[in-house]
């Protein structure tokens, strides 16, 4: 009686190493195939979450302080000072420096994304607020709206386009940095690059890029759609 | 903070580290830029000459933009190989987008009524082209340029990763130039974007045509930041 077990293989198959693998051809499409479900798909879901957790801390904090930036003019220039010095750094080293810090984590890779993200989302926002013409927030007030309601019921309407526009470039920019994060061993599809630095294996180094640029592109053309369905007045003043 | 002193201490010690690695990054650097101008500025100005392809040449910078970096020298490394060259291509391949944008709408919005008038004088679509439109939509091209040229600057580090050179190979060799080298490396590379922006801005204002000048507010398509993170 046999068993048939249905469990990925922990070991690449070596001994069936094509032709195409030992010359180290371009891109060995068998590979990949092969491959794809335990090299590639772990690094992808990674790779997802390492973005979705950075653009939502970084939401949260630059919507807050665009709001307060909003109400209280003084801090909007302490703000956009301190989040474009953090846009200044380059990523290969703030990852590194958070090494000593916070250890070889993910909170080190996400402490840099969230940064990286501060100063789009916040100049976004607070665009988008400051941008609310004068006439719909005076109308809102004759209506005897309060101004929290005008604030959600008005302004964050109006501001959603340039909210959404500020998003989208933070999530493809984080999407790109998250592949930097490798560096510090973090996964993520930066992984399979920085190991094919090592070995040299270059359907690695196609394979990985190439699904990068893939989820880049994705994830703008996603919120893009979402955008379009979140402000649909954008659309007919358009057309 | 200790790191910090230590950091600007390590760039008066390695004067000439610092430079060479400066001069290596330029010369990357300026050689991605100088390509990607060679392509994209022809062709953009070309398109928006014709008014023509807007959808293309609008719609690329977007897709440039949401490029990852990394994945794009990855590829470059599996196709090309290591080396200077598979890093320039990479980094053209970044920043000819927005060069290309940027012509091209430049180019594009020039007003109409000026080309008109030139049409009316007797122009040829050459002259019109160099007299009129080319002036004109200056500004607007370097603006571009200028967020290229910061943009490869930044993203060039990721070069000595893939055996580009450059001022990345002080920030990557952590085990030989220390935490101290890393901080060191990104504070010379914050300074040459900095300094590149300076470089284009004023580049930009010297090219446009003197009675623009007053108006004071540039064209931007979009407001360059410091430097762009990568």
């Amino acid at each position: 009686m046999t068993f048939v077990i249905a469990q990925a293989p922990v070991i690449p198959k070596f001994e069936h190493a094509s032709e195409c693998i030992r010359q180290n051809k371009q891109f060995c499409t068998g590979w990949f195939v092969d491959n794809f479900d335990h090299v590639f798909v772990p690094r992808l879901v990674e790779h997802i979450k390492l973005t979705a957790i950075a653009v939502g801390i970084g939401f949260a904090i630059a919507f807050t302080a665009a709001l307060v930036a909003h109400s209280r003019g003084w801090f909007e220039t302490p703000f956009a000072v301190f989040s474009a010095f953090l846009y200044t750094i380059p990523s290969l080293a703030f990852f590194q420096l958070l090494v000593p810090i916070t250890g070889l984590t993910v909170t080190s890779a996400e402490i840099a994304l969230v940064s990286y993200t501060l100063l789009i989302l916040f100049r976004n926002t607070l665009t988008g607020l400051r941008e609310v013409p004068e006439d719909a927030r005076t109308a809102a007030r004759a209506m005897g709206l309060t101004k929290g309601q005008i604030l959600r019921r008005v302004e964050l309407p109006l501001a959603l386009p340039a909210i959404m526009a500020g998003i989208r470039i933070a999530t493809v920019t984080t999407i790109s940095l998250a592949t930097v994060a490798a560096f510090i061993g973090v996964g993520g599809l930066g992984q399979p690059i920085f190991n094919a630095i090592q070995s040299g294996f270059k359907t690695q180094f196609v394979a990985a890029g190439l699904l990068a640029v893939a989820l880049a592109l994705v994830a703008d053309a996603l919120l893009v759609l979402l955008q379009r369905q979140l402000a649909p007045w954008m659309r007919a003043r358009r057309a | 903070m200790k790191t910090f002193g230590n950091a600007i201490e390590f760039l008066f010690d390695n004067l000439g580290l610092i430079g060479n690695k400066t001069l290596e990054h330029i010369w990357l650097s300026g050689a991605a830029v100088g390509v990607a101008m060679a392509i994209a500025i022809p062709l953009g100005v070309w398109l928006g000459h014709l008014h023509r392809g807007s959808f293309l040449a609008i719609n690329v910078s977007n897709v440039g933009r949401a490029l990852p970096s990394l994945a794009v020298i990855s590829i470059g490394l599996g196709v090309l190989g290591v080396g200077f060259l598979n890093v320039m291509v990479a980094l053209v391949i970044l920043a000819a987008p927005v060069i290309l944008t940027n012509a091209y709408v430049a180019v594009d919005q020039v007003d109409e009524d000026a080309v008109r008038a030139a049409k009316a004088m007797g122009m040829r679509p050459l002259q019109v082209l160099r007299k009129v439109e080319l002036p004109l939509a200056l500004p607007l091209i370097f603006a571009g340029l200028r967020t290229a040229a910061v943009y490869v600057v930044a993203t060039a580090p990721l070069a000595a990763l893939a055996g580009g050179g450059g001022l990345g190979d002080i920030i990557v060799n952590q085990p030989t130039y220390g935490p101290e080298g890393v901080v060191a490396g990104s504070i010379a590379i914050a300074a040459l974007a900095f300094a590149t922006e300076g470089v284009f801005a004023l580049l930009q204002y010297v090219v446009t045509p003197r009675p623009l000048r007053r108006r004071g507010k540039e064209p931007l398509l979009e407001p360059t930041i410091g430097t762009a993170a990568a």
